[in-house]
């Protein structure tokens, strides 16, 4: 049992080791050129582009949601007038992003998964890196930045679909217009509210577009690999998401206390 | 650079390079001189294509140097590393094409990395060497979508972009047929001729190693055992060499 634990201590150890080390490379080819221009705007284009419809939808889910189950409660409190305050504040401050989050882990940290784990097991990277080109920074370093820069845009644009379907949902059932829906949601609410949950974005697309890279680029045993790459991308990239948010919450507590 | 020009294209010393508990290369010796083919021939699981690996800092050794032109490329940082990759093409065994790029771009990739032609060049060159190849016919397609003989064709042309000075080929007949192995080899032949590199071709394929290679040599459990040209390995009394000779041929 003391051997099993210890083994599963010393890779959990090794893990963070080597994603340390693969962190480490990463950064310097961020920082120093030559830049990937290019290969950056392809893969936000990939990464932007393709996850917004599905982005689009699960804000809008979240916004009916939202709206069918808050309404009861606050209808019971006779607060029926908060409801848009506590839809355009729940989705702005924490379901838009973590969902956004989610999502993308889902379907951008799968796929780079096993993008780069299928390059891998067929000899593609050693091949590019043969031809003098790092692997490191024409893969893995536009990738990471494409997500740290999509993930932002990604979440207002779940944040709109949220808002907005929460409001179409709220006037399904009790009419009342765009307008005055968003004026009583946005009327104790600053810019500056918004900028610290939509910036923790950033955070969780460097989370996604690292592991899903690093998960890819040690792939090892073919298809199978490929496989347990672009699972592990998801699970690892959606958990270490959650704990993220956690202690971001929590410093954005402290920075921004009135936020 | 005069001194550089002296050294021999490729001198392995002393190399050895484990995986775990299991002894790949041990104590390997190796040179190739200017403008020469040599053949790296043994059994399966010798270590020969991490031999070639090893050549190109694809993987570090556990000891033992591996000079590129007098250069130790263990001791070099990366930049340093990657200006003598840029001397040297690489074809992998099954070619390792970037499959979302069609082959022109395969070809096309290192020099939009490295060369500062202007992309009309870039192209007219990726297609006079598809062409070289025999691909003419195929510049819009995927690698998917053509045969593994045809793949090797333009691993080649991609491992010929830069105008390398030295080559290295990993089974490059492995798993084709006789005609088009016999086409892969005569294709390594006239690159000699025109191009006058220094190769070093991992093979087990002994009929076409003769059609190209100057030398040959033979490798068992990490070690050279024997090397020379094949009139001289077929005249060797080592029961290892000659038994691997007679079943190859």
């Amino acid at each position: 049992m003391r051997t099993i634990v210890g083994n599963l201590l010393i890779s959990c150890l090794e893990w963070f080791g080597e994603l340390g080390i693969f962190c480490a490379r990463l950064v310097k080819a961020v920082i120093t050129p030559p830049y990937e221009w290019r290969e950056l705007i392809r893969q936000c284009d990939a990464l932007g582009a393709l996850s917004l419809p599905l982005v689009s939808l699960a804000g809008s889910a979240i916004g009916v949601v939202l709206s069918l189950e808050s309404r009861d409660s606050l209808v019971r409190f006779g607060a029926k007038s908060l409801l848009p305050a506590v839809i355009v504040f729940s989705i702005v401050k924490e379901s838009g992003p973590v969902i956004t989050g989610l999502v993308v882990s889902g379907r951008a940290g799968a796929g780079i998964g096993a993008e780069l784990g299928s390059m891998k097991v067929t000899e593609q990277i050693d091949a590019m890196e043969a031809s003098a080109v790092d692997p490191y920074r024409y893969l893995a370093a536009t990738r990471v930045v494409a997500c740290m820069l999509m993930l932002p845009l990604l979440t207002i644009a779940a944040d709109f679909c949220g808002i907005f379907m929460g409001w179409v949902a709220n006037t399904l059932t009790d009419p009342i217009s765009l307008h005055l829906f968003l004026a009583r949601g946005l009327k104790d609410v600053a810019f500056s509210d918004y900028i610290p949950p939509i910036l923790k974005t950033s955070l969780f697309g460097a989370i996604i577009g690292l592991v899903a890279c690093f998960q890819g680029m040690r792939t090892k045993g073919g298809t199978e690999g490929v496989g347990r790459s672009a699972t592990s991308s998801v699970v690892l990239s959606s958990l270490f998401i959650i704990l993220a948010d956690v202690v971001m919450v929590r410093l954005i507590l402290i920075f921004w206390p009135n936020s | 650079m005069q001194a550089e020009s002296q050294q021999n294209p490729i001198d392995v010393t002393d190399l050895h390079k484990s995986f775990g508990a299991q002894t790949v290369l041990d104590g390997l010796r190796l040179e190739a001189r200017e403008g020469e083919t040599v053949a790296v021939m043994g059994r399966s699981g010798t270590g020969k294509s991490v031999l070639l690996k090893l050549l190109i800092g694809l993987e570090p050794p556990d000891s033992g140097s591996v000079c590129i032109r007098g250069r130790e490329i263990g001791k070099l940082g990366v930049n340093e590393l990657n200006e003598i990759r840029k001397k040297m093409g690489f074809l992998f065994q099954q070619a390792a094409l970037y499959d979302s790029m069609t082959i022109e771009q395969n070809v096309m990739f290192p020099m939009e990395r490295h060369s500062r032609m202007p992309p009309a060049d870039r192209k007219k060159r990726a297609r006079e060497l598809l062409t070289g190849m025999g691909m003419e016919k195929d510049f819009d397609k995927l690698p998917s979508q053509i045969s593994g003989g045809m793949q090797k064709r333009v691993g080649l042309a991609r491992a010929l972009a830069l105008d390398p000075e030295i080559l290295l080929f990993d089974e490059p007949t492995a798993g084709l047929d006789p005609v088009t192995s016999a086409e892969i080899a005569n294709l390594i032949v006239d690159l000699k001729k025109k191009r006058q590199m220094t190769a070093v071709v991992v093979t087990h394929d002994i009929r076409s190693a003769r059609t190209f290679a100057d030398r040959a040599v033979l490798m068992d459990k990490g070690k050279i055992v024997a090397e020379g040209g094949f009139d001289e390995l077929q005249k060797s009394e080592d029961p290892f060499v000659s038994q691997f000779l007679r079943n190859g041929c």
